[in-house]
């Protein structure tokens, strides 16, 4: 696959030796000349200077036959134009745009950004899965059917403990799928399952259901 | 979005014509340029924020222009004033010629002062002597 990869700060440099290393051809954009400089020691002539909006510089690292363009700037106006010109002049299939502010998510969605990697809100949901008062971890996101796979860990003393599956008020088109117990092997809950501190709840849920699963499962 | 000469002066004879104006920019050291008589609402604020833009009242907005230094701020905020807000008309400068055609061509209303100033100079400089 040939992909080009804008922007040469930490994440487009180790984006591109992970892509490397997978066998793809990459490209990698840079556009101040001392960075692009000491990356092209580094990558050799895969690295080349040049403004990743600007449809001359696309044109002349053949982006018209690249598979895939990567935005990963530290601005996500830069970011942004840099797909939509990968996009609508060159036709590119697939654009991928990093944002750093999470409220830019919904116009790089309107506007057919194909992939939005939101990295503020990756680190801060890193961060929370370590907060151990934090009772829900979110665990996959399946985007297109507005779905996600979740954890729901009961704490200790929730009034949840020692009911059924059955008894439990679970928001509508929340499934529990599993259910991991200390020292025990996964279960597959079934209605008449009983809750333990301490347990480990998969569950599928809609975004909007999030909150009330996580006051069904522990009571809080 | 941006007092800069041009922002600033636009935003006078916008005034000036009766229109009621607020003025974005980031930095309020960029009020200065603002003609002392300018009746309208400065705001110190990152256009391409949506709550900053709010506040400035985008949802009855008649017409938004971006004009600040960066081609692609100026881009992505009339995005946003076009397609999240439903402004009637999204203005913007960008300087490239080429990102302007294609801007252009996906809804916005966009101003290259790189084609236009060339073009003045062109007929400027072709006219002497004549």
């Amino acid at each position: 696959m040939y992909v080009i990869v804008v922007g040469g700060g930490r994440v487009g440099y180790y984006l591109t030796r992970a892509l490397l290393d997978e066998g793809h051809e990459v490209l990698l954009l840079e556009i101040s000349g001392p960075i692009a400089q000491t990356l092209s020691e580094d990558l050799g002539s895969i690295c080349v200077r040049g403004d990743g909006c600007e449809s001359t510089t696309l044109a002349s690292v053949g982006t018209n036959r690249a598979d895939m363009l990567i935005a990963v700037t530290g601005d996500d106006e830069d970011n942004l134009v840099s797909c939509q010109v990968a996009k609508h002049m060159f036709g590119v299939r697939r654009t991928v745009g990093r944002i750093r502010n999470p409220k830019n998510e919904t116009i790089f969605k309107k506007l057919g950004i194909d992939v939005i990697i939101n990295t503020t809100n990756l680190i801060l949901e890193s961060i929370e899965e370590e907060v151990p008062t934090h009772t829900l971890i979110r665990l996959h996101d399946i985007r297109d059917r507005g779905l996600e796979i979740v954890e729901v860990k009961i704490p200790p003393g929730a009034p949840t403990i020692g009911k059924s599956v059955k008894e439990l008020s679970l928001p509508e088109g929340s499934v529990l799928s599993l259910v991991i117990r200390k020292a025990r092997r996964p279960i597959v809950p079934s209605g008449a399952t009983i809750l333990q501190a301490e347990d480990q709840v998969i569950a599928v849920t809609a975004h909007e259901s999030e909150e009330a699963l996580r006051t069904a499962l522990s009571g809080q | 979005m941006g007092c800069g000469r041009v922002g600033a002066r636009l935003a006078s004879l916008l005034e000036q014509d009766g229109h009621s104006v607020t003025i974005i920019d980031i930095d309020s050291y960029s009020f200065r340029r603002l003609a002392p008589d300018f009746q309208g609402t400065p705001l110190v604020g990152n256009g391409i924020d949506e709550d900053v833009l709010r506040s400035a009242g985008i949802e009855e907005a008649g017409a938004f222009v971006a004009l600040t230094q960066g081609d692609n701020r100026n881009i992505m905020a009339s995005q946003i004033a076009k397609h999240i807000f439903d402004v009637p008309r999204a203005v913007c400068r960008i300087y490239d010629p080429l990102r302007r055609d294609m801007y252009e061509e996906l809804g916005l209303e966009a101003v290259s002062p790189t084609t236009v100033f060339a073009q003045i100079l062109r007929e400027k400089l072709e006219s002497q002597g004549e």
